[in-house]
C-alpha cells in the first residue's frame, strides 16, 4: 500500500478542503492525520514511444503490481479533466512495485499521455481489475496478436510459456513500423511467424492466414487471440468449425471499470455481459462482434469535437500540434 | 397560537432558469425563515417523528435550538447521531419518515423538517464553524471499510468518534459512492459532499482512493495486513436492463453511466472535461424512481428538448419523492404512464432512433400490494428518440462476495447479514446498505453504517461473534 502522510488536505483535490482546516478548534493537531494515499503517487518511470503510435510507459502502482495476474487490466486518469480509460497491465516489477502498459496513441488522452514524462505522474490509477487469464498446462497454445492486441497478448504468451505450453506466436501489423514486441514475443514463443499487411516485414499475410497454416499442421490445444475486433472475429471464425477453445479479449468502451455503469455490456452466448466484472476474456465463438464493433462507434463524433479543441489548444500554445 | 403559522417554504430558482444550469434548485431558508417554521414544532413530550428516522437524530431538540436562535447547538444535537446531515436534509424522504410521523400531520402540514436540518448543516458549513470532536482515548482495533458511500462513511464518522483507526477503501478516483457519481449536483452540490469526506479525514479517518477492494486484494487479503474488522458497504453497483430487443444500440444507456458520466466525470462541461456524453434532442427514461428523476432532469439541462419519462404503473405507484416528480413536471418531462418499452428501434448504423411501447392498465394487486400493470392489447406506438436512459434499479456488486470464501449472499447476490448487528456469514465481517437491502435509499444505508459500528465495537471489545 503506497502512504503519502502529509499534514494538509491533498492539494491536489479539489475545493476549499482546507477552509474547516484553519478553524479547527482545540484539537491536538498531531492527531489530525490526513492520509492520502493512491494519490498523486503514480510516477513516472519511463514513457516513450516505441512505434509511430504505440507507446509504452513504466509507472509506479505497487497495489496493482501486487495483485496483478495476466490478462487484467487497469483503469487509468492522467489528470482532472481526464477520462478514466481501460488499459491492459502488459507487466510487472514487483519490486519496484511499477507496471507496464503500452498504449495506441489515438484518441485526446492517449495523445496527452505520450506527452508526459518520466518524473511526471498519473492522477489516478485503480486495478488489478477483470477476471485474470486461466493459465495452465493446455499443450499447444497460438497467441495471435493484432496491431496494439500484441501488447496485451505478450503477458499471456508469456505466462503460457513459463506453464510449461507451447506457445506459438503469431504477431501481425499493418505494416513494419507498427509492428511491436516482436523481441520479447519471440523469447517466449517457441516459434513466432511475423506478419505484414504489406509484406516489409515478415509474411505478407494476415495473421489468421498463418494460424490456418498451423492448425492444418499439428494439433493445437487453445488459441488466444487479441486485437482489432474484426481480426478477434476471422481468428474465431476460422477455429470454430475444429472446435479449438478460442478465448478474445475485449476493448469495450468503459467509464468505472468496477461492473457500476454497463456500458461495457456485450452478448455473449445470448446473454448481457459486462466486459469490466464478465471479462474481459470471452469465449470467440459465442461474442457477438458485429455488435461490438458497433458500439465502439459511440463516441465517434464526441471523439473528433475533443481531438479538434485539443490540437486548436495546443496550437494556440506554440506545441506541435 | 403556533399552528396558525402555515409550513415555510423554500425559495427555489424558477423552472425556466434552473434547467439552464446545474445548480442546486432549494435556495434555503433565511435564519428568520427556520426559526419560524422552528416555531411550528410542538415539541412532543413523545415525539413520534423519531421513531420515523433511521438514525434516530433528537428532532425536537435540534428544532428547539433553531427556535431559540442557536443554530450551533441545532447542529450539534443532530450530529449527535447523524454525520451527514447536509446530505440528509436534501435527500432524505421526510415524507414518507418523520414527517409522515409528525403530529401535526393529522391536522395539516407536518414541520419541514428536513428543510430545518438543511439549514442547521448548512449554516455550520457555510460560516466555518466546523466542531471536530475527535474521541477523547484510542482504542485498539483497526476497521477496514469497503466503499465510500453513505453507509462506509457513516460507519466510518462512528468508529472514528469511538476511538478506532479507520480505513476506507473507494474504488473510484473521488470518495462519496453514490452521492459523487450517481446524485447530480442540482440536487446534491458536490461541495457539500467533499466538506463531509473532508470532516471524516479531519477526525482521523484514512481515505483509500482507487482500491478495488476484491480485486486489488480481497477481504481475507485486508484480514491478514491486521484489520481486525471489515465492513462491506459497497451498495447496489450493477445496472439492470429491461432485456428487450435493441437495448445494445448506441444511444442507450443505464441510468448509472448517464449520471456518472454527467456527475463524477463531469461530462456536462465536455469538452473541458474529456468524458463525453450523448446528448440527444429527444431522450426517453424509462423508470419511475428518483434515479430516473435525475436522469430525466439532467438529460434537459444537457440541452434535450423533449425528454419522455416512461413509466409502467401510474403516478401513485411512481417510488420517486413526490417533490422530485414536482420538480420534473414544472421542468417540462413529459410523463408517458401507464407505458412500457418493447424494443429499442435503431438505424443501420446502429444508433437509436425510437423507442416502441405498449400502453397498460392497472389490474390486481401483486406481492409488492401495488395493482400490477397489464398490457392494453393492439396499443403499440413509437417515440422517436435518440437517447434513451434505462433507470429500473441496479442489482448487487459481484466483486466482493466473488472473492471471499464463506461470505453468503441470497439468490439475487445480495450479502446476508443481520439486521440488527450488521453481522455476515463470516466472523469479523460486516456488511450494510444497498449491497445487503438492495437499492434502497441514503438514510437507510446510513443507519445499517450505524448499527454496524455499534456492533463492530461490542465485536472487538469483547472478541465474541
Amino acid at each position: 500500500m503506497c502512504i503519502l502522510t502529509i499534514p494538509l488536505p491533498c492539494p491536489l483535490d479539489e475545493g476549499d478542503s482546507d477552509k474547516g482546516f484553519v478553524k479547527l478548534k482545540a484539537i491536538a493537531l498531531q492527531c489530525v492525520r490526513i492520509l492520502i494515499m493512491g494519490c498523486a503517487v503514480h510516477y513516472i518511470r519511463l514513457n516513450e514511444k516505441i512505434s509511430p503510435n504505440v507507446g509504452k510507459m513504466i509507472v509506479d502502482a505497487p497495489d496493482v503490481a501486487r495483485y496483478r495476474r495476466p490478462g487484467q487490466f487497469i483503469m487509468l486518469r492522467i489528470d482532472e479533466y481526464g477520462e478514466r480509460i481501460p488499459l491492459t497491465i502488459a507487466d510487472v516489477d514487483m519490486a519496484q512495485g511499477t507496471i507496464t502498459l503500452y498504449y495506441q496513441i489515438v484518441g485526446k488522452t492517449t495523445e496527452n499521455m505520450a506527452r508526459l514524462e518520466a518524473g511526471g505522474h498519473l492522477k489516478d490509477v485503480a486495478g488489478p481489475l477483470g477476471h485474470p487469464t486461466e493459465i495452465k498446462k493446455f499443450g499447444t497454445a497460438v497467441c495471435v496478436g493484432g496491431g496494439i492486441g500484441v501488447a496485451p497478448i505478450f503477458p499471456i504468451a508469456a505466462a503460457l510459456h513459463r506453464e510449461g505450453n507451447k506457445v506459438i506466436g503469431v504477431i501481425g501489423a499493418r505494416t513494419k513500423d507498427l509492428l511491436i514486441l516482436e523481441t520479447e514475443m519471440a523469447e517466449v514463443s517457441e516459434r513466432l511467424i511475423v506478419c505484414t499487411d504489406d509484406g516489409s516485414h515478415g509474411r505478407k499475410a494476415f495473421v489468421t492466414e498463418a494460424l490456418g497454416e498451423i492448425m492444418a499442421a499439428e494439433k493445437v490445444d487453445i488459441v488466444v487471440a487479441i486485437g482489432p475486433v474484426p481480426m478477434m472475429r476471422a481468428v474465431s471464425e476460422l477455429t470454430r468449425p475444429s472446435g479449438i477453445k478460442t478465448l478474445v479479449s475485449l476493448n469495450s468502451v468503459m467509464v468505472d471499470g468496477t461492473g457500476m455503469c454497463g456500458g461495457c455490456r456485450v452478448t455473449v452466448n445470448g446473454e448481457k455481459r459486462f466486459t469490466c466484472v464478465d471479462g474481459p476474456e470471452f469465449d470467440g465463438h459465442q461474442v457477438n462482434f458485429e455488435e461490438l464493433m458497433m458500439r465502439l462507434n459511440t463516441y465517434k463524433d464526441e471523439e473528433a469535437v475533443s481531438m479538434r479543441e485539443h490540437k486548436c489548444r495546443l496550437a494556440e500554445v506554440g506545441h506541435e500540434g | 397560537m403556533k399552528d396558525k403559522v402555515p409550513r415555510q417554504s423554500m425559495p427555489e430558482q424558477p423552472p425556466a432558469e434552473r434547467v439552464r444550469n446545474y445548480k442546486e434548485v432549494p435556495l434555503g431558508y433565511s435564519d428568520e425563515t427556520a426559526r419560524l417554521e422552528a416555531s411550528r414544532c410542538l415539541q412532543c413530550k413523545r415525539p413520534t417523528c423519531v421513531d420515523g428516522c433511521p438514525v434516530r437524530v433528537d428532532i425536537p431538540g435540534f428544532i428547539k435550538a433553531i427556535r431559540d436562535g442557536d443554530f450551533l447547538s441545532s447542529i450539534r444535537v443532530i450530529k449527535m447521531t447523524n454525520s451527514l446531515p447536509a446530505v440528509c436534509g436534501r435527500v432524505c424522504p421526510q415524507e414518507e419518515q418523520c414527517e409522515k410521523l409528525c403530529v401535526l400531520t393529522k391536522k395539516g402540514e407536518s414541520v419541514a423538517i428536513g428543510k430545518l436540518e438543511r439549514f442547521a448543516a448548512d449554516y455550520e458549513r457555510e460560516r466555518e464553524q466546523l466542531e471536530i470532536r475527535a474521541a477523547t482515548e484510542r482504542k485498539d482495533g483497526r476497521v477496514a471499510i469497503v466503499g465510500s458511500g453513505p453507509a462506509g462513511l457513516t460507519a466510518a464518522g462512528e468508529l472514528a468518534k469511538m476511538g478506532y483507526r479507520v480505513t476506507v477503501f473507494e474504488a473510484f478516483h473521488s470518495a462519496g459512492g453514490v452521492l459523487v457519481y450517481g446524485i447530480p449536483e442540482f440536487r446534491l452540490p458536490k461541495a457539500i459532499v467533499q466538506y463531509e469526506i473532508d470532516a471524516l479525514a479531519k477526525l482521523g479517518v484514512e481515505i483509500v482512493l482507487n482500491r478495488v477492494v476484491g480485486s486489488a486484494g480481497t477481504v481475507n487479503d485486508l484480514m491478514s495486513e491486521g484489520f481486525n474488522a471489515v465492513f462491506v458497504g459497497t451498495g447496489a453497483g450493477l445496472p439492470l436492463f429491461l432485456e428487450i430487443p435493441g437495448e445494445n444500440l448506441q444511444g442507450v444507456y443505464s441510468a448509472n453511466e448517464y449520471l456518472t458520466r454527467a456527475n463524477l466525470m463531469k461530462a456536462y462541461k465536455f469538452p473541458e472535461y474529456d468524458t463525453p456524453i450523448a446528448r440527444g434532442d429527444s431522450i426517453a427514461v424509462v423508470g419511475g424512481g428518483n434515479v430516473a428523476m435525475d436522469s430525466a432532469r439532467m438529460a434537459l439541462r444537457l440541452g434535450s428538448k423533449k425528454v419522455h419519462l416512461i413509466y409502467r404503473r401510474s403516478r401513485a405507484e411512481m417510488p420517486a419523492r413526490v417533490e422530485e416528480v414536482h420538480h420534473a413536471e414544472e421542468e417540462g418531462v413529459l410523463f408517458q404512464l401507464l407505458t412500457n418499452p418493447v424494443r429499442f428501434i435503431g438505424d443501420e448504423k446502429g444508433r437509436l432512433k425510437a423507442v416502441e411501447c405498449v400502453r397498460m392498465e392497472l389490474g390486481e394487486p401483486d406481492d409488492s400490494g401495488r395493482r400490477r400493470p397489464v398490457v392494453m392489447k393492439g396499443s403499440e406506438f413509437t417515440i422517436d428518440v435518440d437517447v434513451a436512459i434505462v433507470a429500473i434499479g441496479n442489482g448487487p456488486n459481484p466483486l466482493i462476495p466473488r472473492t471471499t470464501p464463506g461470505l453468503s449472499v441470497n439468490k439475487w447476490g445480495n450479502i446476508v447479514a443481520d439486521d440488527e448487528s450488521m453481522k455476515t456469514s463470516r466472523k469479523g465481517v460486516f456488511a450494510g446498505g444497498d449491497i445487503v437491502t438492495g437499492a434502497a435509499t441514503v438514510i437507510l444505508a446510513m443507519g445499517a453504517g450505524r448499527k454496524a459500528a455499534m456492533a463492530i465495537d461490542t465485536y472487538l471489545q469483547t472478541g465474541e461473534w
